[in-house]
């Protein structure tokens, strides 16, 4: 514990220094040390494009979920069936080059219902993370600096909040919300808030006791203005790592909630009611329940393979 | 020691009745109307407002906040969550009754995982093959990205109709326990070995481990004898949130193979909007994690004699 405080000492104060030499005139002409100072995204563009290409896991990564969220925006580029009319004469067929997840029991291409359903799941996954990152970032933020009982109050409450497993608070949340994607989202992102105020709170402490604040404060900055110049663009790098991990989660909690039953009523096609769907035809027809979830499971292993390079580069931050 | 566990019990109390507070805070008062919500369970049936009335009165809903949650805290002091909307049994009955069964499930899954995940871990981390290291280093990520109700749904598919080794549903005997358990353990066993993994190649660059190896020390008994041991201390703090694991993953698991346990009661009292039921496994779950941590307290110290979790400090 002493030898992390140690190593982190300096590096506030370096990240300090940083902020002081960002002003164009004094910034000192050394490639490696300027793009690492911003986070290994921007700085030399160059650079930061080799180190990317050299990691071929990353780029897969990437190009999954950019492909996701191209289903999603325009389904019909990617598809010529429609999700929701099958062709009567075409059930149950296996994979093939015209359908290529093959076909249900009512003739529907599935490949097409999974492309269509990821505009409701990946919505949901949002709203989901856009919930938990606001709220637990709030009151993180709140805890953090403020401190006293609004801390102690804040903090318990979120203790106890992670006590109970997230699917399980999910759950007892959608009991009072009721069904569909929309309850869903906001119950899987409620479950969440825990873990993003815990990270919020522990940036939020270490930014406001960094010498950089201290001077701010000390030149008469107010307390509003140094929360939003200074605590959280500081705190900005772990809590979206965590978006980006908490994303892969809300996935697998959304789509194992409307595998449940919880999600929006048929025919609506989302990810995990697809697998839900393909329950009744095991024997029959095993594309039905395993193409959807290799899609679920590669979009988690992407976001959660994108969070580690964020986590990479918040770590090797100077 | 006795006064730490005083204080731990201490603790431990509060995180339940916090928990208790919060499931009726979220259960109760959130809806503005717990009771219309129960009555309308059924989306056949239409709410019915004398029912709903006397289940009003019934649950003592029409009296001021906070006596009703004096009321409701004094009675779950006496383990008593209400009545089942369902059957008007206890709820905490409905609960004990089916436990067994989860519980049976949650051990054989846990010990399925523990095995799995070591055995993962100390490929990864220990063969001289860089090829096997990796391809071994990159099946965690991998366990846990994958959705646990599907990997049930493929193993189903594969031994319970393709090779009809084990039966499909139902909770009789240990050849239905087989695949439960395995599903439970998948996604379990990921996390043990991704935890287990960094801790072992962080362990074998110790000093220690060096001086071992220089006094002539065999790889075997490095690795086992010396490298194992001690990483295994830093997993075994994480036994509150895998054994929360286990309990989120039975309700994927006993829902996938129909397996009656808590997992299932769980989808069935969301489904029914049986509050009591519902707000019972809340705090079931917290009390479940709360013990666990506990039992990691107590037992940190015996495995790892440098730590006094007594005093609180670590020398």
């Amino acid at each position: 514990m002493t030898q992390q405080l140690v190593r982190e000492t300096p590096s506030e104060a370096g990240s300090g220094t940083g902020h002081s030499a960002a002003a164009p005139e004094t910034a000192v002409p050394v490639p490696p040390a300027s793009d690492q100072a911003s986070g290994s995204w921007a700085g030399s563009p160059w650079a930061g494009a080799r180190r990317f290409l050299a990691k071929p896991g990353l780029v897969l990564s990437v190009l999954v979920l950019a492909l996701v969220i191209l289903w999603a925006l325009v389904p019909q580029a990617f598809t010529q069936w429609p999700p929701d009319t099958g062709v009567p004469s075409s059930r149950l067929k296996p994979p093939s080059a015209e359908h290529w997840f093959g076909t249900d029991s009512l003739g529907r291409d599935l490949f097409s219902r999974v492309v269509h359903g990821s505009a409701t799941s990946l919505a949901a996954t949002a709203v989901a993370v856009a919930v938990g990152l606001v709220a637990g970032s709030a009151l993180g933020l709140l805890a953090g600096s403020i401190r006293g009982w609004v801390d102690d109050a804040i903090m318990r409450v979120m203790d106890v909040l992670l006590a109970i497993p997230s699917l399980l608070l999910s759950l007892a949340l959608i009991t009072v919300l009721g069904f569909g994607t929309i309850n869903i989202a906001i119950a899987v992102g409620i479950a969440s808030v825990a873990n993003f105020a815990r990270i919020m709170r522990a940036e939020t402490l270490r930014v406001s006791t960094a010498v950089y604040v201290e001077a701010a404060r000390s030149s008469g900055v107010r307390w509003h203005s140094i929360l939003l110049r200074h605590v959280l663009p500081n705190a900005a790098g772990p809590v979206l790592a965590l978006s980006a991990l908490e994303f892969g989660m809300a996935v697998l909690s959304i789509s194992s909630l409307s595998f449940l039953g919880f999600g929006a009523p048929p025919p609506s096609a989302e990810w995990g009611s697809l697998v839900a769907g393909g329950r009744d035809y095991l024997v029959a027809a095993w594309w039905l329940v395993t193409l959807p979830g290799v899609v679920i499971a590669a979009v988690v292993l992407s976001t959660n393979r994108i969070s580690h390079a964020f986590q990479d580069s918040e770590r090797n931050r100077p | 020691m006795i006064r730490y566990i005083g204080q731990r019990l201490l603790q431990g109390a509060f995180v339940l009745w916090a928990a208790y507070t919060v499931s009726f805070l979220i259960l109760y008062l959130l809806p503005g109307d717990a009771v219309s919500i129960m009555a309308s369970g059924d989306e056949q049936n239409a709410v019915d407002p004398a029912l709903v009335e006397k289940l009003r009165a019934e649950y003592g809903l029409d009296r001021p906040l906070y006596e009703q949650y004096f009321v409701a805290l004094f009675k779950a002091f006496q383990l008593d969550f209400g009545l089942s909307i369902k059957n008007g049994v206890p709820a905490t009955q409905t609960v004990a009754e089916v436990l067994p069964e989860t519980i049976k499930l949650a051990v054989a899954g846990f010990a399925v995982a523990v095995l799995l995940g070591s055995a993962l871990a100390v490929v990864a981390a220990f063969s001289r093959n860089r090829w096997i290291r990796q391809t071994f280093s990159s099946l965690p990520p991998l366990g846990i990205a994958v959705p646990t109700f599907w990997i049930g749904l493929l193993l189903l598919q594969f031994f319970s109709f393709r090779l009809r080794l084990f039966p499909a549903i139902g909770n009789d005997g240990g050849q239905s326990l087989v695949l439960p358990a395995l599903t439970l353990a998948i996604p379990t066993s990921a996390v043990i070995a991704q935890l287990l993994t960094r801790s072992l190649r962080q362990t074998l660059g110790e000093p220690y481990i060096e001086q071992i190896r220089a006094k002539g020390a065999s790889e075997a008994l490095i690795n086992f004898g010396h490298a194992l041991r001690n990483a295994a201390i830093p997993t075994l703090t994480m036994l509150g949130i895998l054994v929360g694991n286990l309990l989120a993953g039975a309700v994927v698991s006993e829902t996938v193979f129909s397996r009656a346990g808590i997992g299932r009661l769980t989808v069935t009292a969301v489904n029914s909007r049986d509050i009591p039921v519902v707000q019972t496994l809340v705090v079931l779950a917290a009390a479940i994690f709360v013990i666990t941590s506990l039992i990691v307290d107590l037992i940190y110290p015996l495995v790892d004699p440098r730590i006094n979790t007594a005093r609180g400090a670590k020398v």
